[in-house]
This record gives C-alpha cells, structure tokens and sequence, in this order.
C-alpha cells in the first residue's frame, strides 16, 4: 500500500511551501467560483464571467504602468465592467451578450495598449502571456490572507443574497410581483461575480478562473435538480478537482520526461473531463436554463 | 363513450388526422390514446389547462417530437418539411435590435428553407404583400421586428405562416398575453382564414370562452387524454368527469363556460376550499 | 504606409475586414458574442503549439478553431451554447499553457498574433487567407437563406426544414475559418471585436437586412483601415485601434439614438411604432 501512496504523491509534496499556498488559495478559489459559478450558469451569464476576468485584467495591466497593487486595479476595472455591463439595460440574453461582447473590446484593447507600453519601457515580454495564463505555483504565500478575507466576504454576501438570487434567477416574475427589485438583484450579482471573478484571476490566471466559475457548476447541475445541492456540490467538484490538478502537477516533474506540466492545464483537464462524465451519466436535463 | 369523430370522416377529407398517439417522458405519460380528425376551413379549439399536453401534441403534429400513434396529414404521414402545415408558436423572445421587417420576416416564411440569397422579384414582393394584408399588418410592414407590440409580431408571425399557403395552421396559445381587445381581434382574424381559405386552424388555448363564437369543434385534453368533437357535446359533465378522471362540473352562466374541477385527492366530493374552476 | 513593406496588411486587412463584417451580421443576430471571442484565443493556443513543432501558425489556428468550433456545436445544448463555449475555450486555453510550458523560448510571434501587428503578415500568407475568405463568403452566400431564417427563430426554421443543428454547425465552422484568417491581421484578442462591433452599430442605422450586412462591411473596413492607418504612424498595437474605434463608434451611436428616441417622443404624442416589447 505504501509503494502505491509513493507512487502517487511524489516526495517533498506534503512539505512544499508552494505547495500549501497553491493547495490554500486553491481551495478558496474554488469554493468561492464554484457557488458563484451556479447562478452564473443558470442566470446564463457565463460570456459576463469571463469577460469580467478579461475587463480585470487591462485593470491589471494598468496597474503595472501605475505603479500600484495589481488587485486594486484588477478589481475597480472589473466592477466597473459590471456597472457597465448593467447600465446597458438589454434584456434577452441574445443582446446582452453583444453588449458584453462590446464592453470587452474595448477593455482588450486598452489592455493591448497598457502591454505595449508596458513593454516597451520595461521589456517584460512574458506579461501577456502570465497574464493570460497566470500559475497557481507562483502565488506568494503573503496573500493567503487577502485572498481569504476577499472570499469569505464575497461568500457572506452570496449567501445573504441567497434566496433572492434564486427567485429572480428561477422566477423572475414572481420575485417582481413580491416586491424585490430583480434589477437591483441583477446588479448585485454581477459586481459580485467581478470580485469573485478577479479573486480568483490574479491568483491562478483567467483560465482557471473560467474554468472553476463554469466547469463544477455546469457538473454539479448535471447532476442534482436542486441548486442548494449543486451548489455544495459545486465547490466540492471544484476543490477535488484543484488538488488533485496540483498533485498532478507537482508529481509531473518527476515524470519520465521532467519537464512538468503546468497546473492549470491539468485541472482544467479534469473539470472538462468531469462534466462530460456528467453530460454523459447525469439526468436528462428539459430545461434549457441549466447548462 | 368519449366521442371522438374519427369515425364520420373519411380519412381523405381531413387535413389532420391524429390517431392513438402517446408520449411518454421517462416514466410519465404526458399524451395517451389521443384521437381527433381537423376537416378544411374548420376552426378547433385545443383546449386544456397548462400543462395538461397541449404544446406536446402541437409537437407532435409538427414532427418536433416522437410519439406513438398516426399522425396524417392531407392522408399522408409526416415527412421532414411539410407544406402544409403552418405554425405559429406562443411567443419568440426577440432581440429589438434584430434587423429584421416584418416584411422580411413574411419573406422568410416562403422560402427561408431555400439556399442563396432572396432575389428582389415582382413576384416575391407581391406575395409577402398580400399575406401582410391578410392579417392587416401592411401599414407596420417596414418596422423593425423587434419593435412591434406582442399582438403586432403576432399578426407578422401568422402572415409568415400563411405565406406558403398551408391547408392546416397550428397555433400555441396565441391568446396568452393579449388584452381583450386583440383576443377578439385574433380570433375574427384566424376564423376569417379558417372560412376564405378552407385552412383547418387548430389552437391551443387554456380558456375556451373567447373562443366559442367562432370554434367548429373543440378538442379538449385533460390528464393526456382527449375528446373531440362540437363544443356542445364534449363540455359536458359527463364527458369531461371520464376524461379528468373524477367528478367535473360544467356551468353555463350566460354566454360563459366554467368548468369546475374537484380537490384532486377526494374526487368524488365537492371541496370545502371550493373547487378549481378552469375557466 | 503603402509601401511594399506594408501593403500586404492593407491587401489582408481588406480581406479579413470583408469577411469579418459578414459573419458578424450572423453572429449578432445570432448573439454568439461570446464564440465569437472564445475560438480566437482559442486558436492562438493551437498556434502557439503549430509553432512549438515548426508547422505554419495558420495551420495551428486554423485547426484549433476548427476543433473549437466543433466543440462548441456538438457540447451547445438546443437553446444555448455558453456552458459549452467556455469549457470549450478553457480546455483549449489549457492546451495552449501546455505547448508553453514545453518551450523556453518566447517567439515574438506570439506578441503579434495576440494584438495583431502591421508587419504580422508576411506575402506566404496572403493567398491562403484569400482563399479562406473566398470559402468562407461562399458558404455564407449559399446558407444565406437558412441562416437567417434560423438566427431569426430556430424553431420556426426547424418546422420549415432547416435543421437547427446543422446550421448551428455551419456558422461556427464558417466563424473558425474566419478566425484563422483573421488572427494575423488583427490579432486573438481583437478578431472578435471586428466580427461584432461593426454588425451591432450597423443594424443601429437599419432593420433591412440587406442593407444591414452591407453597412456591417462597410465599417468593418473602415475601422480595420483607420486602425491600420493609425498605427503605423504611432506604432501603437492595431488591435487596440480596432478595439478602441469599435466600442465607441457603437457606444456612439447607441447613444445618440437613445436621447433622439426620448427627444423624438418627448415632441410627439403618438409615435408611428409602438413600444418596444418585453
């Protein structure tokens, strides 16, 4: 049995540093995208999602020329990216994906902008890509904290706006006809979903943050009718599916070939991989709300 | 007996004729043993309480969705594209952007399955015209699609049947939605077209009353299964307490229908909550 | 600027504009905003790998946008493809780190095919984006009618005889093509905002839809012209001009409509169209 658990987890994992922040921030990530992520799918504001990680990250790029804390700029760019994506009032989700495909461009523009400049004053030629990409290996262990205290707030929030969530995602005439504002709902939400969006960007890259905001929740509502189920489910989907991605990782550079494989293409492998075993044994899904 | 009229008509004078058709979802039988025949220019109420089956059937009808039974029309079972069937959904969520006239979208009625681009002909134009004017919607002709009232894209959505000149027209719950005013407005026009054109219309409707001046017969579905026939004889106590499966009252109030369903779980007592009327 | 050196981004971006406007009128109709900038970065990645293994980069980004594109039509469920898109372009996004992770070398080419570069099409290049542009207006003239019919209402399409599924298929395929095409010119990042800023402010001006296509091109050329044309005098990125010019140039004229609308009504009592519906 042992020579089996040697083989899994190759030696000096359990007591790699980088290793328990990646293994910590990756939780929290995922938990935070994960229960984001249900309503995300179900509201079908998966492009906004991942706009938001976009729209952030000419924040970021911003924040390099600035001279100030990537996150600041990461966040305030990406809320107000929400607050634009709002304000366009388009009501089916047709229309506001072309919105949000607009409001996009011309974030991504200015983010091609601010690495031109970037580049050219401080010749960092690999920002677009880190950007881009981003790695849950070099996340320092000095923002476990912010990163903790981030998501715990945007968990409190989410789980204060629970129900109203529901009903307005669910039914949005009834959550009118009982008085709440399913616009201020609307809002709501999506700021939120640009800090949990952000949060987990400039920890592990927009890739993953896609990946962990859309993969486990579209899995989880394979497999269960109830969005309180498929939201625990989700952020455990999404928490098996970063460690066990960072394992895979970590053990890669002791494969034959030793070069290793980066974390995020193997947890997004895994995600993939998971909702189609979903699609493939879960219910039959009749409503077209769920992904 | 539930009367159905299957046996009065032959099948080469209906333009629908539904036979024994059945649908089940997993474990749940939405639609059982239904039956009916729609003659030309006969204009049928399908009627039923929401969720009782009736976009199913209309599915059904459209090829959109497997089922047991027989489904001819014009004598001939369904294949792929069918000429002659119209339809005209409940409502399609637009984008009021979407650069789409009416007029284009009538155009798109009659030959929108053909490949290559709409040349302008005399001919084509003079087609979407007539059928704009057979639901009277020429004078918004050239509005954005999108633009047009519930009612408005409606009459557009009916003239975009209309134009491949169909004998049967399917419509789901085209009243839905609508002010009294355009209900009426709707049913004079779709009678009006059942009649000039000889075009068996069949609806779907919840609510039967403002369709009872102008509907032939009425198929009336409840728990899957269904009656045809004139409204006359299938609302009536008797026959709809067989159909729901439990004691069902009709009312006549004067020129109303109200039917009244028992509390589900005691059939056979009138409730103490009072009982639910399906209008 | 229209020098030799430069003119075959001019011969390119006529191309790649032409094309771009044409599919975008689908892909806003259509409101696939979100394919539309999933398979480019997506492509990049399997240019990014194409480069690893020393095969033409039009080849990987033609083969990753194809792949996506497909991945898109067969996970999309009936009535909506973004759960599918965006596993679609992370999985793809992933392979992309993983071909970047087996290199230690950085290629410029990669700057370039992210942001577009008035140098980043070479003469070798020209024919085969011709090509594929030829293809692609082909396949949208021939589908033309089934399209936009399906776009409009898929289901009322379907009862008439168009599969839904198969025209669903075609245009992502045909947006892949476009994609290919398009990433060298203009860049991963903003190919997508060419296909559909141009299409979204042109049905502003029109609801016909000839016209509206039209329209849909003529802007296109002129954003990707003046971003061209911009660029090489402050050699600044092209793609931020295209980004840049697209979003106003819509926020614009979305704007002005809007106060003319409430001025308009402001004015008169009764309007000639109704209310917008719900």
């Amino acid at each position: 049995m042992t020579g089996f658990w040697q083989g899994v987890v190759e030696p000096g994992f359990f007591s790699s540093a980088p290793v328990h922040s990646a293994v910590a921030v990756g939780a929290i990530v995922a938990v935070v995208s994960g229960m984001t992520g249900v309503f995300t799918v179900i509201r079908g504001h998966s492009f906004a999602g991942e706009a938001l990680g976009d729209i952030g990250s000419t924040g970021g790029s911003a924040s390099y020329l600035l001279g100030i804390n990537p996150l600041i700029g990461f966040l305030g760019l990406s809320v107000l990216g929400a607050g634009l994506m709002s304000a366009t009032g388009a009501r089916t989700r047709k229309a506001r994906d072309v919105e949000t495909g607009i409001v996009v461009g011309g974030a991504l523009g200015l983010a091609a902008l601010f690495l031109y400049l970037d580049t050219t004053r401080t010749s960092t030629t690999g920002a677009p890509v880190t950007i881009l990409f981003g790695s849950i290996f070099t996340v320092p262990s000095s923002t476990l904290p912010i990163v903790a205290v981030l998501g715990g707030v945007t968990l409190t929030i989410l789980l204060a706006l629970y129900r109203m969530l529901l009903l307005t995602s669910l039914n949005p005439g009834l959550a009118a006809a009982r008085g709440t504002s399913v616009r201020l709902v609307a809002v709501a939400y999506l700021a939120l979903l640009a800090v949990a969006v952000s949060l987990s960007a400039i920890t592990i890259g927009t890739i993953l943050s896609t990946a962990l905001l859309i993969g486990p929740p579209a899995t989880a509502l394979r497999l269960t009718d109830s969005p309180g189920r498929a939201t625990v489910l989700a952020a455990v989907i999404g928490v098996a599916s970063t460690w066990l991605g960072i394992l895979l990782a970590y053990d890669s550079d002791y494969w034959p070939r030793q070069h290793g494989w980066p974390a995020s293409f193997l947890i997004v492998t895994i995600i993939v991989a998971g909702y189609l075993l979903a699609r493939v044994f879960g219910r039959d899904i009749r409503q077209p709300a769920f992904g | 007996m539930i009367p159905t009229d299957t046996a009065l008509i032959s099948s080469d004078e209906a333009i629908l004729s539904v036979e024994g058709v059945g649908v089940r979802f997993g474990t749940r039988t939405v639609l059982d043993e239904v039956s009916f025949t729609i003659r030309p220019g006969e204009f049928t109420g399908l009627i039923g309480s929401n969720g009782a089956g009736k976009t199913t059937l209309l599915r059904v009808i459209l090829g959109l969705q497997p089922a047991t039974g027989t489904v001819l029309i014009g004598g001939r079972p369904r294949r792929g594209r069918d000429r002659l069937v119209g339809y005209v959904p409940q409502k399609i969520a637009l984008d009021p952007d979407i650069p789409l006239r009416a007029r284009d979208v009538v155009g798109l009625g009659l030959d929108g399955h053909r490949l290559g681009v709409p040349l302008p002909t005399r001919r084509r134009r003079a087609l979407v015209a007539e059928a704009l004017d057979a639901v009277d919607a020429t004078r918004f002709a050239d509005a954005r699609i999108g633009n047009l009232s519930g009612g408005e894209q409606q009459r557009v959505l009916i003239a975009h049947a209309l134009i491949s000149r169909p004998r049967l027209l399917l419509l789901d719950e085209p009243l839905a939605n609508l002010d009294v005013r355009s209900e009426h407005a709707v049913v004079d026009l779709l009678s009006r077209i059942a009649r000039d054109r000889r075009i068996g219309v069949l609806l779907s409707a919840h609510d039967m009353n403002p369709l009872l001046d102008a509907m032939d017969r009425v198929v009336y579905i409840a728990d899957g299964h269904a009656a045809s026939g004139p409204t006359d004889e299938v609302v009536q106590s008797d026959v709809l307490s067989r159909l729901y499966g439990h004691h069902v009252d009709v009312i006549r109030l004067h020129d109303r229908i109200l039917v009244s369903v028992g509390r589900v779980d005691r059939p056979d007592e009138p409730s103490e909550h009072g009982p639910i009327v399906v209008p | 600027m229209f020098s030799t050196f430069y003119i075959n981004t001019w011969y390119a971006a006529t191309m790649v504009a032409f094309v771009a406007g044409t599919i975008g009128f689908f892909a806003v109709i259509r409101g696939s905003a979100f394919p539309a900038h999933a398979l480019p970065q997506g492509a990049f990645a399997g240019a990014a790998g194409a480069s690893l293994i020393g095969v033409n980069t039009i080849l990987g980004l033609g083969v990753f946008a194809l792949l996506g594109a497909i991945g898109i039509g067969v996970l999309g469920d009936r009535e909506r493809h973004d759960v599918a898109t965006a596993l679609t372009f992370v999985l793809m996004l992933g392979l992309g780190a993983f071909f970047l992770s087996l290199t230690t070398e950085y290629a410029p080419e990669i700057y370039s095919l992210l942001f577009g570069e008035i140098l980043g099409v070479a003469h070798s290049e020209l024919l085969p984006i011709a090509l594929i542009g030829v293809v692609c207006l082909a396949a949208i003239t021939i589908l033309y009618r089934p399209m936009l019919h399906s776009s409009f209402s898929p289901e009322l399409a379907e009862v008439n005889g168009t599969s839904r599924r198969r025209i669903d298929l075609a245009f992502l395929i045909i947006l892949g093509l476009v994609t290919t095409m398009t990433v060298p010119v203009v860049g991963a990042l903003l190919m997508f905002s060419l296909t559909i800023a141009p299409a979204a402010t042109a049905r502003q001006f029109t609801a016909r839809p000839a016209l509206a296509l039209a329209l849909s091109i003529l802007i296109a050329l002129a954003t990707v012209w003046t971003a061209i044309a911009i660029s090489y005098e402050t050699n600044y990125p092209i793609g931020f001009f295209v980004g840049a010019i697209g979003t106003t140039s819509y926020t614009l004229v979305k704007t002005v409509k809007g106060a003319y609308r409430r001025y308009a009504s402001g004015r008169h009592v009764m309007t000639a169209a109704p209310a917008a519906t719900t």
